[in-house]
């Protein structure tokens, strides 16, 4: 075992968000059934585990890969803010935590917003990669997520946030909370040029940004077991003194309580998105979509009874559709 | 009878002293100590006045969260004619950390919405200590939608330790009530002026604060998360609290430099406390020349600005 943490592990780190050949060679274990898998399956995968169907943690740049036709993405240019508006110092300087994130994921912060076509759909993707700091909302992603918004609304096409975060970014204390008012000035941007705000919550979406942007969409979506709530679940024991259950904050338990709209397999993520926003901008049906619904990306390697949003057949008495 | 905090012991030492020589004059006809006591009130007035012009961010915690403090309903009190409160999210059920209803302000109709913490120990079971359940937001934005339905200015006091932590508030979404509630505030083409009267914290209080202006009280604070919160996450010690509240920048003075509030209202000496009405009244004093400026203005110009504000704020700090 030791190959595996002290070589291989962190090669794969490395490789995150910056797009490398794999080697035949490299295997990665399943942070939850443990089972040994063949690197190059995975990424084919998108990251969800072959034996146990487990979604593993993604980053921006394979999101966009994911979800864009062919691959094929214009990312947004970086907006500067101010590197340490605070002059924040806890057991590290600040400034020394955000040149070890970059270092680390080849993103100048956590959220990156690029435009492309989703099964021949044109829309801003904005994407926030846990990996950089915990995904935390700071003044660069909220950037950078209001430039998302304006270039949507710019070029009239719709916005899907691809999110994952911890929440505040507390090294910029206010300035991090006021991400909330100005990411919903953003949402309020796209909802007043009439354009879909599709929401996709991944694992983890939680603290300030579940309570802002990412709970403010059209349509909200989850990926299959991931952890969205506000409050922390340790903090939460501690208010009610109480165990809480495996299930809890769960997106199933989310989708149980009404708080999203659906549940879906990361596999048939593009293929949902792409249906959804093109009928919420009254797009004909081009090749591209019936493609995109008739072979959704991995499609294949979706094993049996996880669609959580399997849509039931009509009922036999149901009138058609006028027109 | 008044309730003194760690840092204020030097001069609950000498008030104390005061009070005792007064009753020993009043029990013993002819003594003369009347010099000795006015010379020992200055020195705790002096006392009070220079620690209360220089409190740490941490001190300025403890102050916000003052027991004797004014919460809401003190203000309701002092200043608000035919209030008449308003109940329920007509949905589940009402929440009582956030509360709200209609009143006349100065003459003018107005709605309010604001925590209420509670004063003593019932009270702040029955206003679970000002956190709030998903119900309160929900019943802040009903009332907001009445505002804008009948074009009436709103008036939010935040004042909180957080969203209430439980089963309950995750299990009915606080996190998309408080989503919802700061959607409807930056919606509002009526004027919303918010008062921080104690402490705002995070989450939980953006929900009601996000206002054309938006005031803190002098030793009020408004924070990301509270600075035991942030201590034990980056310090892994809650007890670095005083640390992080230096380092987040959380007083209304470094919040008034950053241009995230719009104005800092004075408390007497010695803290909100020391003399409720007089902050009452004086948090009156700016609502009300808060509430003429924004009265001139249209609700789309009002709308737009709020908006700008916020799109605004932190660009300038980019070198
Ligand atoms: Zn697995």
């Amino acid at each position: 075992m030791n190959w595996i943490t002290n070589f291989v592990r962190p090669r794969i780190k490395s490789m995150l968000g910056v797009k490398e050949t794999t080697p035949d060679n490299l295997w990665t274990k399943c942070p939850s059934c443990g089972e040994m898998l063949f690197q190059r399956d995975l990424e084919a995968a998108q990251y969800v585990c072959s034996h146990c169907d487990f979604h593993m943690k993604a980053n921006a740049r394979q999101r966009f890969q994911w979800l864009f036709d062919d691959a094929q993405f214009e990312e947004l240019p970086f907006i500067p803010v101010a590197a340490d508006p605070l002059k924040f110092r806890d057991e590290k300087r600040y400034p020394d935590r955000i040149k070890e994130a970059r270092t680390k994921t080849g993103q100048q912060d956590a959220v990156i917003a690029a435009k492309g076509t989703i099964a021949g759909v044109p829309a801003m993707v904005v994407a926030q990669n846990f990996a950089f700091m915990g995904g935390s909302l700071g003044m660069a992603a909220g950037e950078a997520f209001i430039a998302g918004a304006e270039r949507a609304v710019n070029d009239h096409v719709p916005l899907v946030l691809v999110v994952a975060s911890g929440g505040a970014r507390m090294q910029e204390g206010i300035l991090s909370l006021m991400q909330m008012p100005r990411a919903t000035v953003a949402v309020q941007m796209l909802r007043d040029a009439r354009l879909p705000y599709v929401v996709v919550l991944t694992d983890p979406t939680t603290g300030g940004v579940v309570a802002s942007y990412a709970m403010l969409g059209d349509i909200q979506i989850a990926e299959p077991g991931a952890v969205i709530g506000f409050s922390g679940r340790r903090v939460i024991e501690n208010t009610i003194r109480e165990k809480l259950p495996d299930s809890f904050q769960k997106a199933e338990y989310l989708l149980e309580h009404g708080m999203v709209d659906m549940v879906v397999h990361r596999h048939k993520l593009k293929e949902t998105i792409a249906r959804l926003i093109s009928m919420l901008m009254k797009t004909p049906v081009s090749a591209a979509i019936a493609k995109a619904v008739a072979e959704p990306e991995g499609g294949a390697l979706v094993p049996d009874g996880v669609e959580a949003d399997a849509v039931p057949p009509p009922p036999e008495s149901e009138p058609q559709a006028a027109q | 009878m008044s309730t003194y905090l760690e840092f204020e012991k030097p001069i609950a030492e000498l008030e104390t002293k005061v009070s005792e020589l007064r009753k020993l004059a009043e029990a013993t006809p002819g003594m003369n100590v009347a010099d000795e006591a006015a010379r020992l009130e200055a020195r705790a007035a002096q006392l009070l006045k220079d620690t209360y012009t220089k409190l740490t961010p941490w001190q300025k915690t403890l102050v916000a969260r003052h027991p004797g403090r004014p919460h809401f309903y003190d203000y309701v009190r002092g200043l608000i004619e035919d209030f008449t409160p308003l109940a329920g999210d007509r949905g589940f059920g009402d929440d009582n950390a956030v509360v709200g209803g209609l009143g006349r302000f100065r003459g003018r109709p107005v709605v309010l919405i604001g925590h209420e913490k509670g004063n003593d120990t019932k009270s702040r079971l029955k206003h679970n200590f000002g956190m709030a359940t998903p119900e309160g937001y929900r019943k802040a934005i009903r009332i907001m939608d009445l505002a804008e339905r009948f074009g009436l200015p709103v008036i939010a006091l935040p004042d909180t330790p957080g969203a209430y932590p439980g089963l309950v508030s995750e299990e009915r979404g606080v996190a998309e009530a408080i989503a919802r509630s700061t959607d409807r505030s930056l919606s509002l083409t009526v004027p919303m002026v918010c008062v921080i009267t104690g402490e705002g914290m995070s989450g939980g209080a953006i929900a009601i604060a996000c206002g054309n202006s938006v005031m803190m009280l002098e030793h009020s604070v408004y924070a990301v998360i509270s600075p035991e919160g942030c201590a034990s996450i980056l310090w892994r010690s809650a007890d670095k609290a005083a640390d992080a509240a230096t380092a987040m920048k959380i007083t209304a003075q470094d919040l008034l430099a950053l241009k995230v509030i719009d104005r800092c209202i004075p408390e007497p000496t010695g803290g909100a406390h020391r003399d409720p009405l007089a902050m009452v009244a004086a948090v009156g004093d700016a609502i009300a020349s808060e509430l003429d400026v924004l009265g001139t203005k249209d609700g789309e110009t009002l709308k737009r600005e709020r908006r700008e504000k916020f799109l605004r704020m932190g660009r300038s700090l980019a070198a």
